[in-house]
């Protein structure tokens, strides 16, 4: 388990993390969200204990990472923005680097680097220098090395940042793939991977969280949640706009704006809305060329809840 | 321990990986020898000693030593791989000590290229040996505290050149302490205790006597000393630093 709890950080008179707190349970897969210069990349520098807290505490299953770092960081796996790593190495040496400093010998040693070598897919590369390798590869070995000791925590700062969306499928799945019993922090700004992978989301703005939901709850705070988008055939919107309204279900009715669609928002708490509309429309004998029930835009929320809006 | 080790091979290999550790040898070898040979007038002088060989060794070390510590904070820093260093279970120390002495195990290496001076001044006449042991040892004592400066100075920031500047620009300053035109500039006005002190911080003053081959404690003490210090100042300065 992650606890964090009051963590603030400040660089000069600027607050990039501003009195955080949140507990993470094993088997928990955690999205960082956020716009950039939001904070998550310095609240997972203070969790991985390469930055020191301003005030605050952290602990990794137990151990405290300013008083307790190296036992700590023993049980981490962790993916700095950007994967950097030791270019000039190949990525033989440079696992077998990791792997000596994670305490992994001998016949150990090369069993964990053939299991990451598999899981991220690098066989092919193992002899070349890193220096030499794609985007993509790069962060492969990025990941491999977060991967090596089998942490029971990983901290992945934008792993999929910069992927094709081969490789973002990917290293997706790899995340989803790893065990139940582990932790997994990843931070993004992609709304895609949150429903993708992970199974809890913090929004983050200005250095404090700002919605800490599943990715279904937080779709479920959009304005647009259940909402139907409709299209008629042969029939003027407004005319359909004006019936619409008068079932008991609807909320307000928009007509949107660059195809004519009609959005119908339910009231808050109801059910009914699609079946009144099918009676409707068969009442009505319309011919229906769209009708879609909408599931709730992340994007619309991260917007709001990151704009200043409150939510 | 074991971390220590594994850091320091990491780093020493590295050296290897480009063409770094052999320019920088090869650079030392001509150059020691050319400053031996011409500059010192090694045959001119008719003495079977070491002495025109040690003499060159601290301007030597001005810029060379600084080529090779302006990277080994600096670059981790520029690459974000320090964050992958300093998130390893391993301490700061680990990190500090095994890249300081990766590095002053490449520069024992090139003083050990210059073997052949040795076996030069043995065959032209009876050079007391020991004594040239001793200049060896103090050369490279000197060098690692010229080295333990860089390290600081790479730590404080991200560009290499910066580092390379101010490593030089210290290192000078202790150098040149000794000499007797910065001595006479404070002579008179600053109180005899404190132009001791000036004159007692020279880097030249303790390697001159090493260079005759006079192993001093003392002498022996202060760049042990110069070498620490500087190390821990490099671990404020990471500490500082590090994450900014």
């Amino acid at each position: 388990m992650i606890q964090v709890s009051h963590l603030v950080k400040r660089f000069g008179s600027f607050t990039a993390v501003n009195d955080m707190s949140f507990e993470v349970e094993a088997g928990t897969v955690l999205g960082f969200l956020g716009p950039n210069g939001a904070g998550k990349s310095t609240t997972m520098k203070m969790i991985t204990g390469f930055s020191r807290p301003t005030s605050g505490q952290v602990s990794v299953h137990g151990h405290d990472i300013v008083d307790d770092r190296q036992a700590a960081q023993a049980r981490l796996g962790y993916l700095p923005e950007g994967a950097p790593c030791y270019e000039d190495m190949t990525v033989q040496g440079f696992l077998a680097f990791i792997a000596d400093i994670r305490g992994c010998r001998g016949g150990q040693r090369d069993r964990s680097i053939d299991r990451v070598t598999e899981t991220v897919s690098l066989r092919e590369v193992l002899g070349q220098r890193i220096e030499t390798l794609s985007k993509g590869y790069k962060r492969r070995v990025g990941l491999a090395q977060a991967l090596l000791h089998d942490p029971d925590v990983l901290i992945l700062d934008e792993p999929t940042d910069g992927l094709d969306p081969n490789q973002k499928h990917q290293v997706r799945e790899m995340i989803l793939n790893l065990s139940e019993q582990k932790i997994v922090i990843i931070s993004t700004h992609i709304l895609e991977e949150v429903s993708a992978v992970c199974s809890r989301a913090l929004i983050i703005n200005q250095g404090r969280i700002v919605l800490d939901d599943t990715p279904d709850g937080l779709r479920k705070r959009a304005k647009d949640h259940q909402a139907i988008r409709l299209r008629v055939m042969d029939v003027d919107p407004s005319q359909i706009l004006e019936v619409c309204e008068t079932l008991p279900s609807v909320d307000r009715v928009e007509i949107s704006g660059k195809d004519g669609d009609l959005l119908i928002f339910p009231k808050p708490g109801s059910v009914e809305l699609l079946a009144e509309l099918q009676q409707l429309l068969s009442a009505k004998a319309w011919q229906v060329a769209r009708l879609q029930q909408l599931e709730g835009q992340l994007d619309e929320v991260f917007r709001r809840v990151t704009m200043g809006d409150a939510p | 321990m074991k971390s220590l080790s594994t850091i320091i091979k990491r780093e020493f290999l590295s050296y290897f990986a480009t063409p770094l550790a052999f320019v920088f040898i090869l650079v030392f070898l001509v150059l020691s020898s050319a400053f031996t040979f011409y500059l010192g007038q090694f045959y001119e002088r008719g003495q079977a000693d070491l002495l025109p060989f040690f003499n060159f060794h601290p301007w030597l070390y001005l810029f060379l030593i600084p080529s090779v510590s302006m990277r080994l904070w600096s670059e981790e820093r520029k690459t974000g791989s320090i964050e992958l260093l300093l998130t390893l279970p391993i301490t700061l120390w680990d990190a500090i000590l095994g890249k300081f002495l990766a590095a002053w195990a490449l520069i024992g290496l090139a003083l050990a290229g210059t073997f052949p001076i040795w076996l030069t001044v043995n065959y032209l006449g009876q050079p007391d040996n020991g004594a040239i042991a001793a200049g060896y040892m103090g050369s490279w004592l000197m060098a690692g505290a010229f080295l333990a400066v860089g390290c600081c100075m790479s730590a404080l920031t991200k560009n290499q050149i910066i580092a390379f500047i101010l490593t030089g620009i210290t290192c000078l300053t202790l150098v040149l302490a000794g000499f007797p035109m910065v001595l006479n500039f404070f002579e008179g006005w600053v109180p005899s205790l404190i132009l001791d002190l000036i004159a007692g911080l020279s880097i030249i003053a303790h390697f001159i006597a090493i260079s005759k081959g006079v192993l001093a404690l003392t002498d022996v003490v202060y760049f042990v000393a110069m070498i620490l210090l500087w190390l821990y100042l490099t671990h404020l300065a990471l500490v500082a630093k590090a994450a900014d």
